[in-house]
């Protein structure tokens, strides 16, 4: 028998408390690296551009495009099952960095490759808040 | 210095297990299964071992898999280690247990995996299992299966190089137009490209035949130092080439959807066989949905890039096609039972090279590649087998 069907909570670490913290706070942050400017998501104890470890959080303007984007039709459990179907995508944030997110607000007919979005905020009973993304114009 | 493994490890053993849908077997039953068979096949029994190779299984996961298994055989390998890279694994496995028999760590070695993803996980734990290639945080918690990790890469595709749907579906009939020769293959029946696009969507543009089977089986190789490969009973098939890339491990970490690190695998393959793209008679690649086959084309030379798509359509990968590929049938129509996919591949390939694939042999086959990667589009491994110690 399956277990009672539960979304999938982001379970916090160390490198990434700060930027769930955000989020509850509806804000979207990313690490920037004092040494060389690199933007980096997700969260690490590095910078990937540099290997200096002296990152500090920066809010994101909160804008983006969108790099790619699917229609689920079939979600990965009957917790998302409701939901179906929803529009999952990469979003390449005008800082640089891609993040996974989903598009809400939209009809699925309208999105395109280059679509410019903004960050929502997705506020989740478990006590978590997931960024999302809407259209520019929506917004 | 490349060169230096090139022709000194042979596969002198290949089988594969019954694969489908196999409730009666549990997938520790099924790795045990294919291994007597590659002993069988190779003439000698399990205490000609001396090293083992194994990737974990879902449906019946180990904390320290290869040795469960050499316990479980009663064998004592110098080399006994579990590998995990996903689609790539088996193939990275022959790579590196050529590399410890090139060391003189060990002489003979058994690689072998087989899964029960089909009969011993119920489908939303098999679904969840494979969607845990996501990160735990930042991809996860969105909710979308595998599919839909494959279908960013294959809309970003698409945009960019105007690659249709109806392409995509050429994939996957010329894998089934391979397997209805195949009679151990899954799916069998005549597939048209229409019946691939009437498929219920799954993650928009792939339908549920663009995606791979979800099945039960295993198989497993026997690989050992060529100058000993003369002494087992079959023709050897000697490993001329293999290459690794890695990019990224999740999806939204990737530089390029469109490029894949089978680029650098292929190269760094290619080098070490001394071979170029166009001097292979075959390709087994991984084929877990039916983009990844266009990318993998261009990634390994075999076309130009934005090109695949009409060379698929063309029917250049089905059966008496210039380049045929996933001549078994593939994860699409063959059998997928996860981690063992490349196996098939692989066993395909030995067969194909000694000649004795049956109503499949082609008429030409000195020089196969295989590719696998795992993840999404993450982990690459790249293999060129020939007939002959020297290319």
């Amino acid at each position: 028998m399956n277990p009672p069907a539960t979304r999938n909570v982001p379970t916090p670490t160390t490198e990434t408390a700060e930027f769930w913290a955000a989020t509850r706070r509806h804000e979207l942050l990313l690490q920037h690296c004092a040494c060389c400017g690199h933007h980096q998501f997700y969260p690490r104890v590095l910078c990937t551009a540099c290997a200096a470890t002296d990152l500090c959080w920066v809010q994101a303007k909160g804008q983006g495009t969108v790099r790619s984007f699917t229609v689920v039709h079939r979600a990965v459990s009957a917790a998302y099952a409701a939901q179906c179907p929803f529009v999952l995508a990469l979003i390449a944030l005008d800082e640089g960095p891609t993040m996974m997110s989903t598009l809400t607000d939209c009809r699925p007919d309208e999105i395109a490759i280059g679509l410019r979005v903004n960050v929502m905020f997705d506020d989740w009973p478990e006590g978590v808040t997931l960024p999302v993304f809407s259209p520019v114009e929506h917004t | 210095m490349t060169r230096a493994l090139s022709g000194r490890a042979a596969i002198v053993g290949a089988a594969d297990t019954a694969v489908g849908v196999l409730p009666q077997r549990s997938a520790t039953a099924l790795t045990i299964d294919a291994i007597l068979r590659a002993l069988a096949d190779a003439g000698i029994g399990k205490d000609a071992v001396d090293g083992l190779v194994t990737c974990n299984s879902f449906a019946e996961p180990r904390l320290y898999h290869a040795e469960t298994i050499a316990e479980y055989l009663q064998i004592s390998p110098r080399y006994c280690t579990t590998l995990a890279s996903g689609g790539s694994t088996i193939l990275a496995a022959v790579y590196q247990a050529a590399m410890a028999i090139a060391a003189g760590a060990c002489h003979t070695v058994v690689i072998a995996s087989a899964d029960s993803l089909r009969s011993g996980l119920s489908r939303t734990a098999a679904m969840a299992l494979q969607a845990s290639t996501g990160h735990p945080q930042f991809e996860i918690p969105y909710g979308a299966p595998v599919a839909a990790h494959y279908a960013l890469i294959a809309r970003a595709y698409m945009h960019e190089f105007g690659v249709t749907s109806e392409q995509l579906a050429a994939v996957a009939v010329s894998a089934r137009g391979h397997a209805e020769r195949n009679p151990a293959a899954q799916m069998r029946a005549p597939l048209s490209i229409g019946e691939v696009l009437a498929s219920s969507m799954i993650a928009d543009p792939l339908h549920l035949l663009d995606c791979s089977l979800v099945s039960d089986g295993g198989a497993a190789i026997v690989l050992t130092a060529s100058e000993r490969a003369q002494d087992f009973a079959q023709r050897p098939v000697y490993l001329l080439g293999a290459g690794v890339g890695h990019g990224h491990e999740h999806i939204s970490q990737a530089h390029d959807l469109t490029t894949s690190a089978a680029v650098e695998s292929g190269r760094r393959a290619y080098a070490m066989a001394g071979v170029a793209a166009h001097q292979m008679d075959f390709a087994e690649l991984y084929d877990c949905f039916t983009p990844v086959v266009l990318i993998e084309l261009e990634d390994l030379g075999f076309c130009t890039k934005g090109e695949a798509g009409a060379f698929v359509a063309a029917g250049h990968t089905a059966p008496g096609g210039r380049l045929p590929v996933n001549t078994h049938g593939g994860l699409l129509s063959h059998c997928h039972p996860g981690h063992p996919g490349s196996m098939f591949a692989l066993t395909e390939a030995v067969h194909q090279l000694r000649g004795s694939a049956a109503q499949r042999q082609l008429a030409r086959a000195n020089l196969g590649l295989v590719h696998g990667l795992g993840g999404v589009m993450s982990s690459h491994c790249t293999l060129i087998l020939g007939r002959e110690q020297r290319s």
